[in-house]
């Protein structure tokens, strides 16, 4: 029987086999792939809004000029060939070689006496019109990117925009959150993965896992009405304001310990166990063997977790805008109130914020520097894994 | 001999016990560390049961004993007199609403009481205690309520209660509740659901069946996902507002179609904006935690089809995807949690901080429990943080409801395979 079916397929064309049993395309195959490839690169293309979107409103932030309203008006109208005009007395002043604006024409400041101001007509190529009594006028505002990222005084009102005091206010509470999160978080991973016996560690990591998983806005309810109280009865209310850097940054710290010890763990876990046989067979403790041995046999994977802890940090946002404070301020003291870059994006992206304007354009060129700071640091944290991994087999 | 036994004051042993006197040490200390992660969690949910219940100074805007006809209180009078009360005592354009809602001759004589109530008696909180207060310092409640509001009457009130949960918003704190946020949060949940699910789980099937990992743009895709997981929230709805709220604007302000619904707004700050936000959001989670179910499913399984004839997409159908639908599921429930207590995004996207009337479409404005959370937080009475507080503990009883379910899904399929 066997024989019969072997010796009839030898019979048969060499040829039809081969095409019987050839991959076959088949269209409805490739459709589902191509429907699955644009599922994934939908991640791509969410990148590439990012940093286009980003991109293309902070060369707006940085190369638009922006026209602000300074209270003041024309007290005389001005004529067609005029090169005076007369300002009224209110809002601030113009000074010499301002861009100024009347309508659509620009004009250059050449010199100012008291209310008279002589200018130069129809800069960049706008047309000379003549302007009528009460016209509002505008003053040019260019924002470098020197002055952006040297400034240290950040006031839209009057057109400075130095990120200083928000990255000042993002650093600070981002270091008090690391003096929590990182020796909290490793004694942790290094209690559970070292010490914790397998019942303990099934009870305390949903404990973790819960804890992770609250959302920061309740973070931020509880550094406003438990951690800032604290921090006021210890170190008195004088001292320490009802917002301010520290009880921000130390409830930051509580989010990301769940991050740090559950990273670390798994690290510290993937440690082969004969390492620490070896360890305790030389006369080593317990705990010679989990901080002389494991910790550094862990320690690429560990550092993962404190750089993965720092962006997420820098990246909080509603903790901050709760309980850091409103109103950018350049100050060291984390007992005051201070606005971080995110605290800043929430409180002016809150309400009616028009486009076009300059706070819109300043809130995408912060978003910029702290996409830039996380994405590195995530990078960053990706390629020691990678390169200081020890491999075992 | 002695070096091994250890006679008192030798070298070696001093040292021993030296050092196993600094590991038992260190050993209280990490422990010390995991017990504060436990007691962090504790206070945590005190502080919040803490503002919710307490003692409270309820003031009436009128004494009811004012309102009694003949001596005959109110919460005995006949309908008619109640009818009357509200008659004398409300505008003519609030009664004029009150018949329009539903007229007098067919309301209930409990409605028309609780609208005497609420509109003439207007009892409003002046003051509120905590709980801790509230058990432990009864007597000061009760001497600053004789000194500060000797009229007031002293309720243990519970700010978490129906009325809050089905009550709309209200510049009033007592007369609050999360109704259009809980509403809200659903759609805009519901939303991000329909748009992720399919494209996260695609994504996840493509990397993990299709995907040749020595293609450059395969590995691009995958490191990308990592990163992308990593961005702040806050950036996404950076990107939200750019692309939904102000490039698409025509579509997700429901211009584009004919009926837009009656609580749609001219601009893009929609329920649509948002779910479409939370979803890119949640989408690396999604694709990671749907990789790892995936990759899961024994290599054997896939084999068996192969060998059977079946194409790349039928064992995938057939075969993959149904093994691994618990694990997907399960990574899906806990993105989604994420998404449902994500605040910033959608503050910088333009929520609604209040509006009174219930969503009624993926076009209309919105507001979400953690923004209104974010918003009672945020205000100084001290009522406002209790209401708060209430709607935290709503917040997290839908989130640990939704973790639970994940939970036991994944107990129950977990013996499958």
């Amino acid at each position: 029987m066997a024989k019969e079916l072997h010796t009839s397929a030898l019979r048969t064309d060499p040829s039809t086999i081969g095409n019987a049993l050839k991959k076959r395309t088949r269209i409805s195959e490739l459709l589902v792939q191509s429907f699955l490839f644009i599922c994934a690169a939908v991640s791509i293309l969410t990148t590439i809004g990012i940093v286009y979107e980003l991109g293309k409103e902070s060369m707006n932030f940085f190369l638009k000029t922006q026209w602000e309203e300074i209270n003041k008006t024309l007290e005389e109208p001005v004529m067609g060939d005029s090169s005076m005009m007369t300002t009224g007395t209110s809002g601030s002043a113009v000074f010499e070689g301002d861009l100024i604006r009347v309508d659509r024409e620009q004009m250059r400041v050449l010199s100012v006496s008291g209310l008279e101001v002589e200018i130069e007509r129809g800069v960049n190529g706008t047309a000379i019109e003549p302007h009528s009594v009460g016209r509002v006028i505008y003053l040019a505002r260019d924002v470098s990117v020197v002055e952006f990222l040297t400034g240290t005084q950040w006031t839209p009102q009057v057109g400075a925009f130095g990120i200083w005091p928000l990255l000042n206010a993002t650093l600070m509470t981002t270091f008090f959150a690391m003096l929590i999160a990182l020796p909290l978080g490793l004694g942790v991973a290094v209690y559970l993965s070292e010490y914790a016996t397998d019942r303990v560690r099934t009870t305390i990591k949903p404990i973790m896992e819960v804890l992770a998983g609250v959302p920061t806005v309740v973070y931020g309810y509880f550094a406003l009405t438990f951690m800032t109280p604290l921090l006021r009865l210890i170190f008195g209310e004088t001292t320490v304001s009802i917002f301010n850097t520290a009880s921000a940054g130390l409830v930051i710290g509580i989010l990301v310990i769940p991050l740090v010890s559950s990273m670390s763990e798994d690290a510290l876990s993937a440690v082969p166990r004969s390492l620490r046989e070896a360890s305790y067979a030389l006369g080593a403790t317990r705990l010679e063997t989990a901080l002389q041995v494991v910790v550094p046999a862990a320690f690429s994977g560990i550092a993962a977790a404190f750089i993965v802890a720092l962006s997420r940090a820098i990246g909080e946002t509603m903790i901050v805008a709760i309980a850091a404070g409103a109103g950018p301020a350049f100050t060291f003291n984390p007992f005051q109130s201070a606005e971080t870059m995110t605290g800043h994006i929430v409180r002016i992206s809150g309400g009616d914020l028009s486009y076009d304007s300059i706070d819109y354009n300043s809130l995408f060129a912060l978003g910029l520097v702290l996409f830039f700071f996380t994405l590195s640091l995530n990078v960053v944290s990706q390629r020691i894994v990678r390169r200081f991994r020890e491999v075992y087999e | 001999m002695s070096l091994f036994t250890g006679s008192k004051g030798s070298r070696f042993d001093s040292r021993t016990l030296a050092r196993h006197r600094r590991g038992r040490f260190w050993r209280l200390v990490f422990g010390a560390s995991t017990v504060v992660g436990i007691i962090i969690l504790a206070i945590l949910l005190i502080n919040i049961l803490n503002s919710v219940f307490g003692y409270a100074a309820v003031d009436n805007r009128i004494d009811p004993e004012e309102l009694s006809i003949n001596q005959i209180p109110i919460e005995i009078l006949h309908k008619d007199d109640l009818v009357h009360i509200l008659e004398q005592r409300l505008s003519a354009g609030l009664m004029r609403r009150l018949e329009s809602d539903q007229p007098f001759e067919e309301r209930s004589r409990e409605n028309v009481y609780d609208l005497v109530i609420e509109w003439v008696v207007d009892p409003r909180v002046v003051r509120s205690w905590s709980l801790y207060e509230s058990i432990f310092h009864k007597d000061r409640i009760v001497a600053e309520m004789a000194e500060e509001y000797p009229v007031a009457d002293l309720r243990f009130i519970s700010w978490l209660d129906w009325d809050f949960l089905t009550k709309p918003q209200s510049s009033d704190p007592d007369k609050s509740g999360v109704r259009t946020a809980i509403l809200g949060s659903l759609f805009v949940i519901a939303i991000t659901i329909f748009f992720s699910f399919p494209l996260g789980v695609g994504a996840a099937i493509y990397l993990e069946e299709y995907a040749d990992t020595g293609k450059r743009i395969n590995r691009f895709i995958q490191t990308n996902i990592n990163n992308l997981a990593g961005v702040p929230s806050i950036i996404y709805g950076i990107l939200g507002l750019a692309i939904f709220v102000r490039a698409l604007e025509p579509l997700t302000s429901g211009a584009l179609f004919a009926a837009p619904g009656e609580q749609a707004t001219a601009n893009g700050r929609t329920i649509i904006s948002a779910g479409l936000t939370l979803g890119l959001l949640i989408l690396p989670l999604l694709i990671i935690n749907a990789q790892e179910a995936i990759k899961a499913v024994p290599i054997s399984l896939r084999q068996a089809s192969f060998g059977l004839g079946g194409t790349r997409w039928q064992t995938v159908w057939y075969h993959v995807l149904p093994s691994a639908l618990p694990g997907i599921l399960t990574g899906t429930i806990l993105a989604i949690s994420r998404a449902i207590g994500e605040t910033a995004p959608l503050v910088v996207i333009g929520a609604s901080t209040f509006i009174t009337l219930d969503p009624d479409g993926p076009f209309s404005k919105f507001t979400v429990l953690p923004i209104q959370i974010y918003q009672w937080t945020s205000r100084p009475q001290a009522e406002f943080r209790n209401i708060a507080a209430a709607a935290i503990v709503v917040l997290l009883a839908l989130l640990l409801s939704l973790n639970a379910a994940a939970v036991l899904l994944r107990n129950r399929y977990s013996q499958r395979i």
